[in-house]
């Protein structure tokens, strides 16, 4: 649909610890950069995130939305939503979101989460219809989701420590952006990388900008030598 | 037809007022006061679950006294009121005072148009940017409200709780000293001992990202409140 700016590559991949979730920072409209610093990657709350992919504008109001419900249950009710219950949720809106779907404005997430009650970071994908399904490794979305998806499958191992799972998600997203011309690689001339998050046991934590910045340029450099 | 016969609004209004009272000073009291840090809150509160004390928004927080069904129903209202505004405007455009007002006037109504007056009494406490600009206001049973500092108090014993902070309470204290000064305060109201397990706190605490609302667990609790003897 032309006019309206829309999201493009995020990801989300288990390791040790949880979910490493990540996005490009590209909007695109048409053939033109929409934007090059929105965020693509959301906490939820204290223990989950939300990435987004298609239409900007509905995406980041379903995500205010979201996190919005997520806190005021907590506080009526004392307690966390269960990790379940906070995609099923999630997938109420997706599909709430049908109609303006099939004009084009398409909402599609990926919801990472630390499951306290199972001991374990979690994955789930949605469909535009409000269709949740669980992954068990990794999963990506966007126009460049595909591209990602064939980086993850080489790269991915189970059990990944933190550092090398950070370095997994930049390297497919980077990888993503090297085919697709709606995902923004790492822009080292205006400082603009990609959004990383990791949720674990202790709650959903950004992963710092130089931290972030120093493994793209690292996994650039190892691209430039080996041309 | 037997007539109805006339009581005098002044009449009604006092035997309301009486009632609400009387039901309120059976229940357990709570303390606010500014801190170095922020606003602390102790509740008397032999119950795990059923909180009196509990967070609305970034910034505020609320405490009930009196019947626990009475003021819950008003504590969920003004979290969904805090809510729907923040959602609809932004984070920043959702104050004390609003909330405070907004409960002033169906307290009020309450009080003026139902046959049963609440027996409760509510606390609205924002933690401001800097020390000087917390917000306390206490709103009563028959929905009148005032704008505290430094320190307030609803409840059984709200008024020797009152008493005893006028003498004591100073600006500036650390989070501990607060806390054993409103433990102190408890314990002379009610002359016995108070132990730490029947204690519900909570701090809006100034130094917190995002959301300033932290339940104080019971581990930390006790060895504050036991520091103090």
């Amino acid at each position: 649909m032309p006019g309206v700016p829309v999201g493009t590559t995020v990801l989300a991949l288990k390791y040790q610890a949880g979910v490493v979730i990540a996005g490009d920072r590209q909007a695109t409209e048409g053939y033109q950069v929409a934007s090059r610093r929105i965020e693509k990657v959301y906490a939820a709350d204290e223990y989950s995130a939300v990435a987004i992919a298609g239409a900007a504008g509905p995406c980041i109001e379903m995500v205010r939305l979201f996190q919005t419900e997520l806190a005021h249950y907590e506080k009526i009710e004392g307690m966390h939503l269960s990790l379940e219950g906070k995609a099923n949720r999630l997938a109420q809106m997706v599909r709430a979101n049908l109609p303006l779907a099939m004009q084009g404005l398409l909402v599609v997430p990926i919801f990472a989460g630390y499951d306290l009650k199972r001991s374990e970071g979690r994955i789930f994908k949605y469909d535009v219809a409000g269709g949740r399904y669980e992954e068990a490794e990794y999963f990506s979305i966007g126009s460049g989701g595909k591209d990602a998806r064939s980086s993850l499958k080489k790269l991915y191992r189970p059990g990944l420590a933190e550092e090398e799972a950070v370095r997994t998600a930049l390297e497919a997203l980077y990888d993503a952006a090297d085919e697709d011309r709606g995902t923004g690689g790492p822009d080292f001339v205006r400082g603009i990388f990609p959004t990383v998050k990791l949720v674990t046991r202790g709650g959903a934590l950004d992963v710092p900008e130089d931290r972030v910045a120093s493994a793209c340029a690292a996994i650039a450099e190892a691209r430039k030598t080996a041309a | 037809m037997p007539l109805p016969y006339y009581v005098s609004p002044e009449q009604m209004m006092q035997d309301k007022a009486e009632y609400a009272r009387k039901g309120i000073a059976k229940g357990k009291s709570i303390i606010a006061l500014e801190y170095a840090g922020g606003v602390l809150i102790v509740a008397e509160n032999p119950s795990a679950s059923l909180n009196k004390v509990s967070e609305l928004y970034d910034r505020i927080a609320f405490a009930g006294a009196g019947k626990y069904g009475e003021f819950e129903r008003l504590r969920k209202e003004g979290i969904r009121y805090a809510d729907m505004k923040g959602y609809a405007y932004g984070r920043e455009d959702v104050t004390a005072k609003s909330l405070a007002n907004a409960y002033s006037q169906v307290i009020g109504n309450i009080f003026s148009m139902e046959i049963k007056p609440l027996e409760a009494e509510i606390l609205v406490l924002e933690v401001g940017e800097e020390a000087d600009v917390n917000e306390l206001y206490r709103i009563a049973f028959d929905g009148s409200i005032a704008d505290e500092k430094g320190y307030t108090s609803i409840g059984g014993q709200a008024e020797e709780l009152k008493l005893f902070l006028k003498d004591k309470f100073a600006e500036g204290l650390g989070l501990e000293a607060a806390l054993q000064m409103a433990t102190r305060a408890l314990e002379a109201a009610a002359s016995q001992k108070v132990k730490a397990a029947t204690l519900e706190v909570a701090v809006l605490d100034r130094a917190r990202l995002g959301r300033k609302f932290r339940r104080l667990p019971q581990a930390e609790l006790r060895a504050m409140v036991e520091a103090g003897g």
